[in-house]
């Protein structure tokens, strides 16, 4: 009933791919121009900003990829105890603070109906603001479809109003951008990751894997996506020949289904989204670990990771271990880590039949 | 059946006299301690924040003890506390204790279900009778915060030392040891009397500061090292942002007996948070407005480590100091926080107080505007 299919012919990839048709008006005035720091909900939602500022007629400017500068700067100019996704973000936002006219850090308290995102995105704009100064003007709209979603073109109109007052090109845009995104969101279905695809302006599929093996890496988008925070972990696991599902790659439906199985609603997106993966994948043969990629001090992992990895060694005999990173983190430590798990995962393969003294697998951890 | 709650400043008392009028067997568990702490740290998920640390101790020391159901009150706010029971749901399950979970919260519309949860804890279905021993218990909770409020207040004053903690402490042990609202409310209606009665000095230069921060830690003295306390120690009229009652109000009845404080706390902090950030984040700020605006000396947030809500107050306080003119000092608390560390830093905090009121009082009298 799932399956994945591990590439896209190229064919397909061209249908995907959605023009700049919108940037009509591009006129002889200096554009404005948009920053986007590349941190935190930049990787579910890139495409569909972009699009959306493009075609309404915005340059949009996506900060540098995480480097040392950005960590560094973004850890001077936070509290010690933000966590290092909130931490990283204000360096992104630094890196944009004398390149851009406008900058967009949206205040994202809910995404679903009855549900939030963690405390720390609902002070966001806030926590900018008063920790960086000299900041160009930020487009902090609210974004809280917590009751309902009916506010939502409401929404869309306050951020477009940023860059033109016409509503009928705001509505234009915002259609444009959401196809862009639906075929975001099928690339991840298909097992493409945000890591896989090229650009900020572009879908295109750049890389694709065939490995058998599948792992499922668990974690918030803005840790397991940034190639500098994760220390590359998708393309570690990918060598060593497993191919590396996440929660994106999940049906939704399968998703909510396993979510709605715990006795009280999981209040937190993220958390309901990698719940529901982990419990799918639980019952799953063929997955064969699960990795939790956290970052310190993440309030929502603490409470999450520890319920995936107690049902996980309760109801399967899969291993699980569970990556924390911090600014400290040193790349060798985790290296011997995901080495370890990927040698027990092989291990296990080959001898199939072999029953530890302790009359269970011995897990990691 | 056993009921056992987790602990929470001096709410096991009301709880208690409530359990009792309804004639349902309650443990209380142990007084939190070290070992309380140790318990909870060991089973707990590392950076979980330390109130369900403590409350998990609780759990464990109270089934220890032969409790077999425990009551909490929940919520579905982005704060963690909303998914605790689920949490400890699973470590006791992991840990081979057969308990059940009853999470009193706000029902989304389903009244009936609150309804059963409530008739099944108070063991009838007499909802008379369990109003009766709610009111009972919610007055002996508004008279015994009421108290511990003046005693923060008046402690710095007292002419001869102790004498306030002597009418205290033997009020809170006279208190464990009967059962009923109605005989508690007596008792506590007396030591008030008892603290009008002590000598105060109100000639003395006291500092007043205010507590902010994290509800858990700010009630819960032994979360907090019993930080009001040690602050009416060094001279320091105390005043807590939350109380058990306010929290129960809020909770159990949403906000609408929140009152005009409520209101004055979040027009307060608008300027710097526009909307709720989760668990008292923007009471934070509020609460530290309001201070300064009442000409408080200073403001102390207490927080555990790793609460989201807190944080992102935590980076906001800076401005807030700056702009209102309020020294602002933040102390985190973890199951590792050592209390010397803790006190020598209070009384870094007073002497600077206490230097800058001299400073100003200086100024005063050499200005001649």
């Amino acid at each position: 009933m799932f399956k994945i299919k591990f590439c896209l012919k190229s064919s397909e990839i061209a249908n995907n791919y959605i023009g700049d048709e919108g940037i009509e008006n591009r006129k002889d005035q200096m554009r404005m121009k948009i920053g986007i720091p590349r941190g935190l909900f930049y990787y579910y939602y890139y495409p569909l900003w972009t699009k959306f500022f493009e075609t309404l007629g915005a340059e949009v400017i996506v900060s540098g990829k995480t480097n040392k500068q950005i960590i560094d700067s973004g850890v001077q100019h936070t509290v010690d105890d933000a966590c290092l996704p909130v931490k990283i973000y204000h360096g992104h936002v630094m890196d944009l603070k004398d390149k851009v006219d406008l900058i967009f850090v949206p205040k994202i308290m809910s995404i679903y109906k009855g549900e939030y995102i963690c405390p720390k995105f609902c002070g966001l704009p806030e926590m900018i603001k008063s920790s960086l100064k000299d900041l160009p003007p930020i487009i902090d709209t609210t974004i809280d479809f917590h009751k309902s979603k009916k506010k939502l073109l409401k929404t869309v109109y306050e951020i477009g109003k940023y860059v033109t007052h016409d509503k009928n090109k705001i509505h234009f845009a915002f259609e444009q951008s959401l196809k862009q995104h639906k075929a975001y969101m099928d690339y991840m279905k298909k097992g493409i990751l945000p890591t896989d695809i090229d650009g900020s302006k572009r879908l295109q599929c750049i890389h694709s894997c065939k490995n058998k093996k599948k792992i499922l890496l668990l974690g918030h988008p803005y840790n397991i996506y940034d190639a500098y925070l994760s220390m590359n972990i998708i393309e570690k696991l990918r060598k060593n020949h497993l191919h590396v599902m996440t929660q994106d790659t999940f049906d939704t439906r399968i998703i909510n289904e396993k979510a709605a199985t715990m006795d009280k609603k999981m209040f937190w997106s993220f958390g309901r989204k990698v719940l529901g993966a982990a419990l799918y994948a639980m019952e799953q043969k063929d997955i064969q670990g699960i990795i939790y990629l956290s970052s310190f001090g993440c309030g929502i992992d603490s409470v999450i990771a520890d319920i995936i990895e107690r049902r996980t060694r309760r109801n399967a005999d899969k291993p699980f271990i569970l990556l924390t990173l911090d600014e400290h983190t040193g790349e060798a430590g985790i290296d011997t880590r995901i080495e370890a798990f990927v040698d027990m995962i092989q291990w296990r393969e080959k001898n199939e039949n072999y029953i530890s003294t302790h009359g269970k697998y011995v897990s990691t951890n | 059946m056993k009921i056992t709650f987790p602990h929470m400043g001096n709410m096991y008392l009301p709880i208690k006299a409530m359990f009792d009028d309804l004639g349902v067997e309650v443990v209380v568990p142990p007084k939190n301690s070290k070992k309380t702490l140790e318990i909870g740290t060991k089973y707990s998920p590392e950076l979980i924040c330390l109130p369900m640390k403590i409350n998990l101790g609780n759990y464990v020391e109270s089934i220890e003890k032969g409790a077999d159901t425990i009551v909490v009150t929940g919520s579905c706010g982005p704060c963690r506390f909303g998914y605790f029971a689920e949490v400890e749901k699973e470590i006791l399950k992991d840990l081979g204790y057969d308990v059940e979970f009853v999470v009193l919260e706000a029902p989304d519309g389903d009244i009936k279900e609150f309804y059963n949860r409530i008739s099944k804890i108070a063991n009838t279905k007499n909802m008379i009778k369990i109003a009766k021993a709610l009111k009972g218990g919610i007055s002996v909770l508004k008279k015994i915060d009421k108290l511990e409020e003046q005693v923060l207040k008046l402690r710095p004053y007292e002419k001869n030392k102790g004498d306030i903690d002597k009418v205290y402490k033997k009020l809170i042990s006279n208190l464990e040891n009967i059962t009923g609202a109605q005989k508690m409310l007596q008792l506590i209606s007396q030591a008030q009397r008892d603290i009008e009665k002590i000598p105060l000095d109100y000639n003395r230069d006291v500092l007043k500061v205010g507590l902010v921060g994290e509800i858990y830690t700010i009630i819960e003295d032994f979360a907090n090292i019993d930080i009001g306390k040690k602050l009416n120690e060094l001279g320091v009229v105390v005043h807590k942002s939350h109380s058990t009652f306010r929290w129960l109000l809020e909770h159990l009845f949403y906000n609408s007996i929140g009152g005009t404080r409520e209101k004055d706390i979040r027009k307060a902090a608008k300027p710097y948070v526009k909307t709720m950030v989760g668990g008292h984040g923007r009471e934070t700020i509020g609460n530290t407005i309001i201070y300064a605006k009442e000409g408080y000396d200073g403001v102390i947030q207490v927080m555990p480590f790793t609460c989201m809500p807190e944080i992102v107050a935590m980076s906001l306080l800076p401005q807030v100091q700056n702009e209102h003119d309020i020294p602002v000092m933040t102390l985190i608390i973890d199951e590792m926080t050592g209390e010397a560390g803790y006190v020598t830093r209070l009384e870094a905090y007073v002497d600077l107080l206490r230097n800058r009121r001299e400073k100003y009082k200086n100024e005063k009298m050499l200005s001649w505007r």
